[in-house]
């Protein structure tokens, strides 16, 4: 049976790695290079690396960098930073890292995912999507650029746009309940379950594997992807690169 | 000597980085003298079914594989869009493959697959051998191998299917006809369970 993914998801902020909190106060983790070491040898799922400083300082994707990190990988990778078109995810398939994920510039010009698509294939193709709760009244906004950039477009329909153009795969982010390890916005997860046909990965809140669990009830076969809990140890944030399934995958 | 097949297509160095901690003889190469000096083949490849198999024609290997392969009967192994290429035409695109292992690629019937996620069929399953071949030897099927495709190989001739994967009904996902073998999986990418399939291969 196809089984649930369980992903760590790492930041890269200038050359190393960080994890921040609701998007803010990036903390220093590590060295990039020395966690897929150590994830190859707790023989993870899947591990997703994102640029946190390739959009926001219009910075190309490193490739020299993704390259070295897939060449030490024996895990699927999926990078996600900076690309804003179909040869830049070329170039990284050619790295060796499985999936290229694209958020603002899909936002900005969703032909670019169907570009992309046939370029490498949509089962490459990954849209990740950050959102933030409404306070006033029900349902999730998009934003862009670490969290600084609204977008019009409601949640659902760019979900769907996104699939019907050739995304394999949506990975859904919420900025509130990032790096808080208090559990995934549940609500959010189902929402979107429901509205495509496609795997989906859940980012954002996961501190425990029972809260994976949780996730998993309720949506099914699903991607349960976490940050804080992968790189901190104990109420004090001790650093240190750590994985556990949840006990029934 | 392994020659990992350098045609512009895969992921060639995570393939050789394998055969380096196995520390088995390898070499990632195009060159003619290399591929013919080399006793056996992997065939990486990944992208589109098309794609793969022009890269493949605009290398100018085929001829010469077809005379290794074919002709003096050196063992391949084909990888995702590498094992694809092996048969004969794909509901993916309109040239055709290699022709090697008697099949079409068939894109999977997502009506057959029960609840949600649909395709592409991503993430980790597990194998039902079919074959006791020692392609599998210290291969736990339960754990299984990480998987990421729309399309399988329909082998015409069941002998040709050696592992099944249940993704709505029973894909196959290793197929061999002789000395041709194809993975849809990624071995590479599959921790202990890939790695003891590189090693089972460099031993048959």
């Amino acid at each position: 049976m196809l089984r649930s993914r369980i992903i760590p998801c790492l930041l890269l902020h200038q050359g190393g790695l960080v994890k921040t909190r609701r998007f803010t106060e990036p903390k220093y983790v590590g060295d990039p290079l020395n966690a897929v070491k150590i994830f190859n040898e707790k023989e993870v799922d899947e591990l997703m690396f994102v640029d946190i400083d390739a959009t926001a300082e219009s910075q190309e994707p490193n490739m020299r960098l993704l390259r070295s990190l897939a060449v030490e990988s024996r895990m699927p990778l999926c990078y996600g930073g900076g690309v804003t078109n179909a040869d830049q995810a070329s170039r990284i398939v050619a790295t060796g890292f499985e999936k290229v994920s694209v958020s603002s510039a899909a936002l900005v010009r969703p032909a670019l995912i169907k570009e992309m698509s046939e370029e490498i294939g949509s089962q490459s193709v990954v849209v990740t999507i950050d959102v933030k709760a409404n306070r006033l009244f029900a349902g999730h906004t998009i934003y862009t650029h670490n969290g600084r950039q609204k977008h019009k477009q409601p949640l659902l329909e760019f979900c769907h746009q996104a699939v019907s153009m050739g995304a394999g795969e949506i990975i859904i982010n919420s900025i509130d309940r990032d790096g808080l390890m208090e559990g995934y916005d549940l609500d959010l997860a189902r929402q979107v379950r429901g509205a495509i046909d496609t795997p989906m990965t859940v980012l954002g809140g996961a501190g425990t594997a029972e809260h994976m669990q949780t996730l998993i009830d309720a949506v099914g076969t699903v991607g349960a992807a976490a940050g804080s809990m992968f790189v901190f140890k104990g109420p004090y944030r001790a650093v240190l690169i750590n994985y556990a399934r949840p006990p029934r995958l | 000597m392994i020659a990992i097949v350098d045609y512009g297509s895969g992921n060639v160095s995570a393939i050789a980085d394998i055969f380096k901690r196995l520390k088995l003889p390898h070499v990632i190469t195009r060159d003619h003298a290399e591929l013919k000096a080399a006793d056996r083949y992997v065939l990486p490849g990944v992208g589109a079914f098309d794609t793969t198999m022009r890269t493949l024609k605009d290398s100018g290997l085929i001829g010469l594989l077809n005379d290794e392969v074919q002709g003096h009967g050196k063992k391949i192994m084909g990888v995702c869009v590498g094992m694809q290429i092996l048969g004969d035409s794909s509901d993916e695109g309109v040239l055709p493959g290699l022709g090697w292992i008697t099949g079409h690629i068939r894109r999977i019937d997502s009506s057959t697959i029960n609840g949600l996620p649909k395709l592409p069929h991503m993430g980790w399953n597990s194998l039902h051998i079919k074959n006791d071949s020692p392609l599998f030897d210290n291969v736990d099927p339960e754990r299984g191998f990480y998987f990421l495709h729309s399309y399988y190989f329909d082998a015409k001739d069941s002998e040709c299917v050696f592992a099944t994967v249940d993704y709505g009904s029973k894909l196959p996902c290793v197929v061999a006809s002789g000395n041709v073998f194809g993975f849809q999986f990624h071995p590479e990418k599959s921790h202990s369970n890939g790695v003891a399939v590189f090693r089972n291969f460099s031993l048959l």
